[in-house]
């Protein structure tokens, strides 16, 4: 627990190293979900689009 | 015929071929080093004998720093081939860049003022090294506004490919800034000319952590590139259904029964 306790105070700096690691996961993290979902839902819509023209025959 | 041309990869059809087969190998080595690299950053790595702990900060805010310029050097080199050569697929790869390049160029300017104020003593200063990154990220915020403002896409295109070209000028001011100009920022400890000046105990964790940013920007840029060539994809079809609907009226139209009040 205190070896823990020592790695989260990160020597006294905890409330700069923290944020930093948070703000780099937060932003890496989000431009990744954002961009796969963007991928799925226009993924979809093409299939769907597609699925469109050949049941019409088209 | 030759074995290697560069419509090999850049045809849009067999980028998504050849793209599509690399992404789930791509994407596992991604997490696996970015994985690795946290553990090395966080945990295996010694403290600074001057700045103790905070020097964790470096592990997040130099790679993202390196990438800010880098996915800029990649954003103006497709806008120069995209002016050039006309190749849509260098156009889609600037504007997937972008984005990506502006995000990692937030972190850096977070990571980087939350490491000056204990070190330093402030969170920022109007010097050469940090005003040329904020611009830096202007210039991406100001790429992305332009390329939208336009109805028509390739003409939204080619004025974000002439911004981004211009503002490559700021490449060279930040990497130089720190031996031209009087800053609190420390010159390169990495890349200089004599060789690294970094401890190899922390320059591993922080090749590790830069590898694992650079996949990661690559993985993403494939997505996007993708998701991009997909949405033309279908707004050409529905273009073409709109087309095919208009024909069909114009037909009904000319019929016998169009003299007919409806």
């Amino acid at each position: 627990m205190s070896g823990l306790d020592t790695f989260l105070s990160m020597g006294g700096y905890a409330r700069f190293v923290w944020p930093a690691y948070g703000v780099a996961a937060l932003v890496l993290i989000g431009m990744a979900v954002q961009a796969v979902g963007a991928y799925r839902r226009t993924k979809a819509a093409l299939e769907a689009a597609q699925g469109n023209k050949r049941g019409r025959g088209g | 015929m030759p074995l290697f041309r560069i419509s090999t990869f850049t045809n849009p059809t067999r980028f998504m071929r050849w793209s599509g087969a690399l992404l789930p190998f791509l994407a596992a080595v991604t997490v696996t080093i970015l994985a690795v690299g946290l553990y090395l950053a966080l945990i295996d790595s010694p403290a600074d004998y001057q700045q103790g702990e905070a020097v964790r900060m470096m592990y997040v805010h130099v790679p993202a720093a390196w990438m800010a310029s880098f996915v800029y050097a990649i954003v103006a080199f497709a806008s120069a081939v995209a002016l050039i050569w006309r190749d849509p697929l260098a156009d889609i790869a600037a504007q997937a860049a972008a984005p990506l390049g502006a995000g990692f160029t937030f972190v850096c300017l977070v990571a980087g003022s939350l490491w000056g104020e204990p070190m330093w003593g402030t969170w920022w200063v109007w010097d050469a090294r940090l005003t040329s990154v904020l611009v830096l990220f202007f210039l991406y915020l100001g790429y992305i506004a332009l390329v939208n403002a336009f109805d028509d896409p390739s003409r939204g295109a080619r004025a974000g490919a002439i911004l981004a070209l211009v503002g490559a000028v700021d490449l060279p001011i930040i990497k130089f800034s720190v031996d031209w100009w009087n800053t609190l920022h420390q010159p390169a400890s990495v890349l200089r000319m004599d060789g690294p000046h970094i401890a190899a105990s922390m320059l591993f964790p922080l090749l590790t952590m830069s590898l694992g940013f650079t996949l990661l920007f690559v993985t993403l840029l494939l997505v996007k590139m993708r998701t991009a060539l997909m949405a033309a994809k279908l707004r050409a079809l529905r273009m073409a259904e709109i087309a095919r609907d208009d024909r069909a009226a114009a037909t009904r139209d000319s019929g016998p029964l169009s003299a007919v009040p409806r």
